[in-house]
């Protein structure tokens, strides 16, 4: 605080203060905070707030675990979001090798602005164009089935959409953290590796991925959250009767109208995603620092 | 960098058939996932491109029922779009009105802290890139109905920024490591004011972070869906404009949208490389 004022002046070291604890403590830690006390509250008429039924209690979180349809949606929602998360680590990391090891300059830099593009448009237009393409009588289905490949068209809006589409919208935020640390590994250990008679697989499996294991754990933590937070993509590309953890929360909110029920609901997501971040750096001995590069 | 990649292939002609095989296979493996990724990627797009000029009222491409231009005319006479992006817009920009500075004073703010606290209060400021998008709106709309204000563009602005300050002061701490402090002290040296230095050396210096920071807020706020949706109230900003589409009545008209900003964002990108490469030629070339 002191070297602050020292190095910025008195007036200019406020107005920084005062932006960094609106931030902080206005617009993190207080709608936080105010989430938490909302949930555990339970759901009350607006006459009966501050009455003698307005006490702290937990039953909107153990209605989550004993409510076994919200129950087994919850624990999908954590092992897809967890498939999406290793699917987007298989499909990216061959790439990022290639990116980071083997491809010259201008190939990166081309490859680079492909994989961009794509991204400038938002995720509900990326999933939207999934829409299209996986459509019961979309190209898909017309492509495979004439060339023999499947007898009948196939209902793609599934659990299979939801990957495909999932995983398509959280590439990057895989392929580039990789990349970037695989990039910084010195090529003459790949180099003396093989020399001393190192299969492919060894290669990657004994020194390629241990150094890129930062850049791994900040793919890994990104998408498993987005995933498990995502709204579009469960909701477009599902089957009809499938939901997704997110889409409980909404309709709490607003069909459902049990706001203290959603924000218990919200919590537990965001619990989960503060674990597993937790666990990641935990697992991959890294620092939060590594991880939000 | 190519060393390894320019070793194996000189080695691969001098070898015998079969080891040509073994050292040809992988490179055919790799190939093939080349294509299967960049198709992946592309597929979708190219088909939601095509779909807006065909004359099916339902966005595809099969089967195909004529060529046309109308999906652009339809988008164009579309009052609920043009007022959705104007919404989006103006959004995107009280999102950088606020981030903008909060992100600098917060990387301003860790670059004067000891290495302890400045870890600490670290963790605390990139917590709401790891927070899940709907958790970030669900709790400003609660914290807001607590004083009576519901959803709206004002809690749009609020919550989205809450979040893109953290990536504003991750640009912008970025920059600062590289910052050379006896600059500061030099021209206090020399009889300047403490605001005469921000302002002639600091923000100078970070200019270039500050544009890039401005780019990106604009982006993530524009294409935010998340947590937009639980603040948003009666508000319809583009992204929940689409969505709604889906449901309400899809039509090709979205797609050239799409191929609209699509495009739009091509073009920037052009101009951003051109405008860097005439930047930095002097001093690369």
């Amino acid at each position: 605080m002191h070297s602050l004022f020292q190095r910025f002046g008195v007036g200019l070291g406020s107005v920084i203060l005062i932006c960094v604890a609106t931030w902080l403590l206005g617009m993190v830690l207080a709608p936080n905070l105010m989430m938490l006390d909302f949930s555990l509250r339970p759901n009350l008429m607006p006459a009966q707030i501050g009455g003698p039924d307005d006490r702290y209690t937990l039953v909107n979180f153990t209605a989550l675990f004993s409510d076994p349809v919200h129950r087994g949606i919850f624990l999908k929602t954590i092992w897809a979001s967890a498939l999406v998360m290793a699917t987007t680590f298989v499909v990216t990391y061959p790439m990022a090798y290639w990116l980071a090891k083997v491809a010259r300059r201008k190939a990166v830099a081309f490859v680079t602005v492909a994989l961009i593009i794509p991204f400038w448009i938002n995720e509900v237009l990326r999933t939207l164009a999934w829409y299209i393409l996986l459509a019961f009588n979309g190209p898909l289905n017309v492509v495979l089935t004439s060339l023999g490949v499947i007898d009948a068209p196939v209902r793609w809006f599934s659990d299979i959409g939801v990957l495909a589409g999932m995983v398509y919208a959280y590439i990057l935020f895989m392929l580039f953290p990789v990349y970037n640390s695989i990039s910084t590994l010195d090529s003459a250990q790949v180099e003396a590796a093989r020399n001393l008679g190192a299969s492919t697989l060894q290669i990657h499996r004994r020194i390629v991925i241990p150094h890129a294991k930062a850049g791994i754990a900040t793919g890994c933590v990104f998408t498993f959250m987005l995933a498990a937070g995502s709204y579009v993509a469960p909701a477009l590309l599902g089957a009809p009767g499938s939901r997704w953890f997110t889409e409980i929360i909404y309709n709490w909110f607003f069909e459902g109208g049990n706001w203290n029920r959603g924000a218990a609901y919200a919590l537990v997501l965001l619990a989960l995603c503060m674990a597993f971040v937790m666990a990641a750096l935990r697992i991959f001995r890294v620092n939060l620092a590594d991880v939000a590069k | 960098m190519t060393v390894s990649y320019k070793a194996t292939a000189g080695a691969a002609p001098s070898a015998q058939g079969l080891t040509t095989l073994a050292s040809v296979l992988p490179k055919v493996i790799f190939a093939i996932y080349m294509v299967l990724f960049f198709a992946y990627l592309f597929l979708p797009l190219l088909v939601m491109a095509a779909a807006t000029f065909n004359t099916s009222k339902f966005p595809t491409v099969t089967p195909w029922l004529g060529t046309t231009l109308d999906w652009f005319s339809a988008l164009w006479a579309d009052s609920a779009m043009w007022q959705a992006l104007r919404l989006s817009i103006l959004i995107s920009l009280g999102v950088i009105a606020i981030s903008l500075p909060v992100g600098t004073a917060a990387a301003l703010f860790l670059n004067s802290l000891q290495d302890r606290s400045r870890s600490l209060f670290y963790a605390v400021m990139v917590s709401p890139l790891l927070t899940p998008g709907v958790a970030i709106g669900i709790a400003t709309l609660v914290l807001w109905r607590q004083v009576g204000v519901g959803g709206g563009t004002a809690l749009i602005i609020l919550a989205q920024s809450s979040f893109i300050s953290a990536y504003v002061m991750l640009m912008v701490a970025a920059r600062m490591q590289r910052f050379d402090r006896t600059l500061e002290d030099a021209a206090v040296d020399l009889g300047a004011s403490r605001i005469v230095v921000f302002r002639r050396i600091l923000l100078p210096y970070l200019k270039p972070s500050l544009l890039a920071a401005t780019c990106i807020a604009f982006l993530q706020s524009f294409e935010n869906y998340n947590t937009t949706l639980f603040v948003r109230g009666t508000e319809t900003p583009l992204t929940v404009y689409i969505a709604t589409k889906v449901r309400t009545g899809l039509s090709p008209a979205v797609n050239a949208l799409g191929l609209v900003l699509i495009a739009a964002t091509i073009l920037a990108a052009i101009a951003y490389e051109l405008a860097r490469r005439r930047r930095s030629s002097g001093s690369e070339a």
